[in-house]
């Protein structure tokens, strides 16, 4: 049972996967990646990390991406794109290369069974689901009590980012707008 | 913690209650929604003081029926400029959530059948009412791509102004329902209805100010009346689905009545007690699911009785009223609840063998609070407003 929920959903998430690389067609991409991203989710629920996988839909599939397709609707570059060129000199061979020593990084402690390569302990916090606590409660002591300082941080760093953005897009007083043109006086 | 009816290992019989129960919400839904649809016409026919449909059947009750019917044979168009994938499967995007989000609900207590004891709900996973978030963020993209796929301009349109609307105002929605949360200790529908057992209703537990604000934000993310601007007929046709005809638009149609359910299922369930009410021996087990219909039904009424009344909001109103008015509220509401919380968790002395004197404190501090988060905040919304304004005289006097 578990080997069938596992096969269907790992079938999901490589397939999202290869539609955003290979849909012309930018939403078509962004659907591609919500598909991926359910699957993980469902993976997420095999684990029993419930938590996760609703986390994972709400934030994921239903605020960054629909964000992705805002911005894709918004600026019109809903239209395929040309791919004979290449913006960026070499950055072709670069990305199989890197994508390749990515995928080197992942499989090597896989085979050896050494998580510790990856994270420096064999587990963070221990499994998710054993002991009688739900797992909001497991995750929300890790993240509120021993990891608090670097949660608090984060949102600090987010907060940085949003001002940063607002900051950047707004105009500075007494420049041309952008519509002055429809803006003539009557 | 979980339904009863998987504690023992799962057999054939588990299996089959478990189906049963899948079937009957589905017929629920469907033929509650039959009804709906037909009560919001009669009865908003009264206050409009017309007839209203009294063909099909006794008082017209068939008349959905006939028009689902009539639906299913329509042709099902699709235009020239339409993406053909994304069209196709955008009425099922909307369609889906609203059919399983219902299925968090707690409509009574425990019954047993043949030997099993379940509870009157389909699903009760630990994660509850966050399954509902993600089922409502889900709903966005039925909308949002059903306008994109159709290839013409007010669709477009009016999927930007849905999505736009319903994204802000999940953010107030999700801050209100977190305050049930935060008083309930709990995340599942069943432990916050038990929280409220019989009358700690969090309508007051919370001090009505969530319920008000859940309210708004869920009218404005199911495109209610009077946050209907997504689908304004006199300035986008019919919005993000203008295009749609035959079964696709049955669908959409059905989506946004069973979205209207549930979400007054969900308020019923996490402010107004759920199935509790008064405890009457005579058939036990009947009584919680007639109190929760009872309340479903009046909420839903309540409903089209503000279709009626209210005129609709414009489009910055909307905006307004979700970014400086409702989010800022809710989170104010939720420090509060959160600091009382905290103050009884940590036996603050606030208590009856304490003196009145420390509550009083306690109350001024959270006024005084309140009155500088708020001060700042209005200021804040006035100097935007004023630079916005002198910004928009300096470059030909067009006021915005």
């Amino acid at each position: 049972m578990d080997w069938v929920v596992f096969g269907v959903s790992a079938a999901v998430v490589l397939v999202g996967a290869l539609g955003v690389v290979t849909s012309r067609n930018p939403v078509h991409a962004a659907l591609s990646l919500v598909g991926t991203l359910f699957g993980i989710a469902i993976l997420f629920v095999a684990q029993r990390a419930d938590f996760l996988a609703v986390v994972q839909v709400i934030v994921y599939a239903g605020a960054i991406v629909v964000l992705f397709l805002f911005v894709i609707m918004l600026l019109g570059v809903d239209q395929a794109e040309n791919l004979e060129v290449d913006p960026l000199v070499g950055q072709r061979p670069a990305a199989v290369g890197l994508g390749l020593a990515g995928l080197a990084c992942l499989l090597l402690p896989i085979a050896f069974g050494k998580w510790e390569w990856l994270s420096g302990q064999p587990s963070v916090v221990g499994p998710a689901h054993t002991g009688t606590d739900p797992n909001v409660t497991r995750l929300a002591r890790a993240l509120f009590a021993r990891y608090l300082l670097p949660f608090e941080a984060t949102s600090v760093l987010l907060v940085i980012a949003v001002i940063g953005a607002v900051v950047l897009a707004r105009r500075p007083l007494g420049s041309e707008r952008l519509d002055e043109t429809v803006r003539e006086e009557p | 913690m979980g339904d009863p009816l998987y504690a023992h290992g799962i057999d054939l019989a588990v299996v089959l209650i478990t189906i049963l129960k899948v079937l009957l919400t589905f017929v629920f839904l469907l033929v509650g929604v039959l009804l709906y649809i037909w009560w919001e016409r009669k009865f908003i026919s009264d206050l409009q003081n017309r007839i209203g449909p009294d063909r099909a059947g006794p008082h017209g009750i068939l008349q959905s029926l006939a028009d689902g019917i009539k639906v299913f044979f329509k042709e099902d168009l699709l235009p020239a400029e339409a993406d053909r994938r994304i069209y196709r499967l955008a009425p099922y995007l909307a369609a889906v959530p609203a059919f399983t989000a219902f299925a968090i609900i707690p409509i009574g207590d425990r019954i047993s059948i043949a030997g099993h004891q379940t509870y009157l709900q389909l699903a009760n996973p630990p994660i509850g009412v966050l399954f509902l978030l993600a089922m409502s963020s889900i709903a966005v993209y039925g909308v949002f791509l059903a306008g994109w796929s159709s290839g013409s301009k007010y669709p477009l349109l009016g999927s930007v102004r849905a999505s736009a609307q319903m994204i802000s105002y999940e953010a107030a929605m999700s801050i209100a329902i977190a305050s049930v949360v935060l008083i309930t200790g709990s995340l599942t529908t069943r432990d916050i209805w038990v929280h409220q057992h019989t009358w700690n209703w969090n309508l007051w537990q919370l001090g009505v100010v969530p319920f008000l604000i859940y309210l708004v934000a869920a009218t404005a993310e199911v495109n209610r009346p009077p946050f209907d601007l997504v689908e304004a007929e006199q300035e986008l046709v019919g919005g993000y689905m203008t295009e749609y005809a035959g079964v696709r638009f049955a669908l959409y149609y059905l989506a946004e009545f069973m979205n209207t359910i549930t979400v007054s299922a969900v308020a019923v369930t996490l402010f107004l007690g759920g199935p509790s009410g008064p405890h009457i021996s005579f058939l036990a087990p009947l009584w919680p699911v007639v109190w929760f219909f009872l309340k479903l039904f009046l909420f839903v009424s309540a409903y089209v009785w503000l279709r009626a009344t209210l005129p609709r909001l414009r489009y910055d109103q909307l905006m307004d009223l979700g970014w400086k008015r409702l989010i800022p509220l809710a989170l104010f509401w939720l420090l509060l609840v959160a600091a009382l919380r905290i103050g009884d968790d940590a036996n603050w002395p606030w208590g009856a063998h304490h003196g009145a004197l420390n509550a009083i404190t306690i109350v001024a501090c959270v006024a005084g609070a309140g009155l500088v988060y708020f001060g700042t905040l209005g200021a804040a919304i006035r100097v935007g407003s004023r630079r916005a304004q002198e910004e928009a005289e300096s470059h030909g006097g067009v006021r915005v």
